[in-house]
């Protein structure tokens, strides 16, 4: 069993919450006493059927105004795998909430209203999706049962959205029919799609191969805190603490610690306090080199013969989150794994429209929601990889230094 | 590539180490609040993961409302006695009677809404800059959408309209002074992975997890033990009845379970077959409104 990590991305109209209410609801991981509360909630609203979209609306203000107004996460397993769902909303003003719920994503569905097709909401989810990088993507062309289950209404839709995947470079979608309000083709396979030979949605899900997203072959490691206990026995005792972000790790490995340049050799490895001859990707570890070196927080151990670049400027996509604009020549920290320096934003070359993907040149400012390509200069190096090739290490995010937010959400190039 | 390949609690304990360190890298002054439960439990069992052989960056702070389960409160003092780490305790009592703080009237009458005074203070006195707690997401409404790190204002307060986004797995621990984080490292955790983690790692628990015989009020479809907080009223129906404990919180708000689970396994079983959520069934606290706890975190509850 393992961990499928997903994000919803649609509007209220296009029932996401619904959807996501019946993948709880027919998982049977809502419990009778929720199922009450929304219960007597829905009443309230309007006799009859209970609404599962009160299942993910969470906040007080969102029940009060009906929408949803932040990320949330739901759980939900099957005896083949455990799901995290990024429930993000889908109004314009809302993208940061989005790009933050792709950015843990393996897996997006993007819902599409069967009556209305491939709208600009549905361009604008998918380029996040891209300039995310998520790696799977699920059309789910929902409400279904509105246009009498038509296959010509479906075909249209895929035909129409294969020309957004091929503009945007999507390489791995795929397309499901559903009614979610019904349940049709969530669970089971519904037998109002005569003419669908796929897979439900839920079957999909189970059954993706997750392990080639992770990548072993670029190993990257940075240190999140020196291990010393300076106690007598251990008065030697120096380790490095951290995840490996990607690649393996082996005793006797020849490395090289960045952006300080050092050499030295792996002396042990340990998990949880025991040693261990190699680690892999994901596993949060404790290195031990042969040599007494000062390495800090925020330094990278890499392999001297395969090392990301180590630079003081570079360009990004940028997703611009906060309500004060960004202007070039401010100043900010950058954060990337777990590195901390300070940067300056020299240039925006371009403004992205999300609907159009036309370029806007040299904007004079960026503001909230925008997708921007900056040029970034750090006021010492940093270790890094292109965003497209080991997301885990070429996404960073900027940090506002007198309001202590985060407003910005880089993808290095 | 199969031999390289991590399972899905081998997932949880990794990324949950991985928040533990960042708040260790991050902060001056963290603490770890320990309930004497089994998520604060667990969170003890990843900072030994995370940080051994050193000592941990940060002591255990425990804020003791004066009406906690016996059993959970030895457990506490022989964990930290095995254990040799620090241990802070804040004692509501003591915050009663200092700020003249009004308690709550009634059989039922619960603290929890005080302990955040306690909090506070402890806070205040101890200059804690971070808090990690072991709260989940799949506990309840309000949690689902809380941060990993979860900045609060100089009030304790929670704003989840003004919540930093938080991308990847970087955590932005930068705050103001005054200001405080909690950390949330277990947030992707279900109840069911707690317990099936507890099994793989062989992790202690407090005696009361596990069914055991104990005299019981019927109260409203929830089983509430007698003690030195809650006693019977005449037309009380009482059973001694074999129960366990879903959650620890305090005598006065916490609910038992009828149970036959003496072990782990039995548990696990008894938690896929149930019908009701872990707060629903044992929290008595809860249930006061719709969004109880939405309101408590905004006033600073962790």
């Amino acid at each position: 069993m393992d961990i499928l990590r997903f994000i919803t991305a649609g509007s209220v109209d296009d029932g996401k919450s619904t959807l996501i209410g019946r993948l709880l609801y027919d998982s049977k991981s809502i419990l009778i006493d929720q199922l009450a509360a929304i219960e007597k909630q829905s009443k309230n609203k309007n006799a009859g059927n209970i609404d599962l979209a009160l299942l993910t609306d969470g906040l007080r203000a969102e029940r009060e105004q009906g929408i949803t107004i932040d990320v949330a996460y739901k759980y939900f397993s099957t005896p083949k795998r455990k799901f995290i769902i990024a429930d993000a909303p889908g109004h314009i003003q809302y993208t940061r909430n989005m790009v933050t719920g792709a950015s843990n994503s393996e897996l997006a569905i993007i819902l599409v209203d069967a009556r209305n097709g491939v709208v600009e909401q549905t361009r604008r989810h998918s380029v996040i999706a891209s300039l995310l990088n998520i790696p799977h993507i699920v059309v789910a062309i929902n409400k279904m049962d509105l246009v009498n289950y038509s296959q010509d209404v479906y075909n249209n839709i895929v035909i129409d959205y294969q020309q957004v995947a091929a503009s945007l470079g999507l390489k791995d979608v795929k397309y499901i029919p559903i009614s979610a309000l019904n349940g049709d083709n969530i669970v089971e396979k519904s037998e109002k799609f005569l003419w669908y030979d796929g897979e439900s949605l839920l079957h999909y899900l189970e059954n993706i191969q997750l392990d080639s997203d992770i990548n072993f072959i670029d190993a990257r490691f940075s240190v999140q805190y020196v291990i010393r206990p300076q106690s007598a026995q251990l008065h030697d005792y120096r380790g490095y603490a951290g995840k490996i972000i990607s690649g393996i790790y082996k005793k006797g490995d020849k490395v090289i610690v960045l952006p300080s340049c050092i050499e030295s050799v792996i002396k042990t490895i340990e998990i949880g306090g025991k040693e261990v001859n190699e680690a892999y990707a994901l596993q949060s570890v404790v290195l031990h080199l042969e040599d007494d070196l000062d390495i800090s927080r925020g330094d990278m151990i890499v392999p001297i013969n395969n090392q990301p670049k180590t630079e003081q400027e570079f360009e990004a996509m940028l997703c611009w989150m906060d309500n004060k604009p960004l202007k070039p020549g401010n100043k900010y920290f950058l954060q990337i794994n777990s590195r901390l320096v300070r940067c300056v934003v020299k240039e925006i070359e371009y403004k992205l429209d999300v609907n159009t993907l036309q370029k806007i040149d040299s904007p004079e400012k960026a503001v909230l929601n925008d997708i921007i390509k900056v040029n970034i200069k750090t006021a010492s190096p940093v270790a890094f990889d292109s965003y497209k090739n080991l997301r885990q290490n070429g996404g960073a995010i900027l940090i506002d230094e007198t309001s202590c937010v985060t407003v910005g959400a880089c993808m290095i190039e | 590539m199969s031999t390289y390949h991590l399972d899905y609690l081998e997932q949880l304990e990794s990324e949950a180490i991985h928040i533990m360190r960042e708040v260790a890298g991050q902060f001056e002054r963290p603490g770890l609040l320990f309930s004497g439960g089994k998520d604060s439990i667990t969170l003890v069992h990843l900072a030994l993961k995370a940080f051994r052989p050193g000592k941990f960056p940060f002591p255990l702070v425990h804020i003791d409302t004066g009406h906690n389960f016996p059993e959970a409160l030895n457990f506490r003092d022989k964990l930290v006695n095995k254990i040799g780490e620090k241990l802070v305790v804040g004692n509501v009592e003591k915050t009663i009677k200092e700020k003249n703080l009004t308690e709550q009237k009634g059989k039922f009458a619960s603290r929890n809404a005080l302990q955040t005074y306690t909090l506070l203070d402890i806070i205040d006195e101890y200059k804690f800059d971070a808090l990690i707690g072991g709260a989940r997401r799949d506990e309840e409404k309000a949690r689902a959408k809380e941060r990993i790190f979860s900045v609060r204002d100089e009030f304790g307060q929670w704003n989840p309209k003004l919540q930093r986004p938080e991308l990847w797995n970087i955590y932005n621990g930068k705050i103001h002074k005054g200001e405080n984080v909690r950390a949330f490292p277990i947030s992707n955790w279900t109840e069911l992975d707690i317990w099936n983690y507890v099994k793989r790692e062989k992790i202690e628990l407090p005696s009361i997890y596990f069914a055991h015989e104990r005299e019981v009020i019927h109260h409203e479809g929830q089983l509430v033990s007698i003690s030195e907080f809650i006693k019977p009223d005449k037309n009380d129906i009482v059973t001694k009845t074999k129960v366990r404990y879903r959650t620890v919180g305090d005598m006065t708000c916490t609910a038992a379970v009828e149970s036959n689970a003496t072990d782990i396994d039995g548990i696990i079983k008894e938690i896929i077959a149930t019908k009701t959520s872990e707060r629903g069934e044992t929290r008595i606290d809860d249930k006061v409104s719709e969004a109880a706890m939405e309101d408590r975190k905004k006033t600073g509850y962790f």
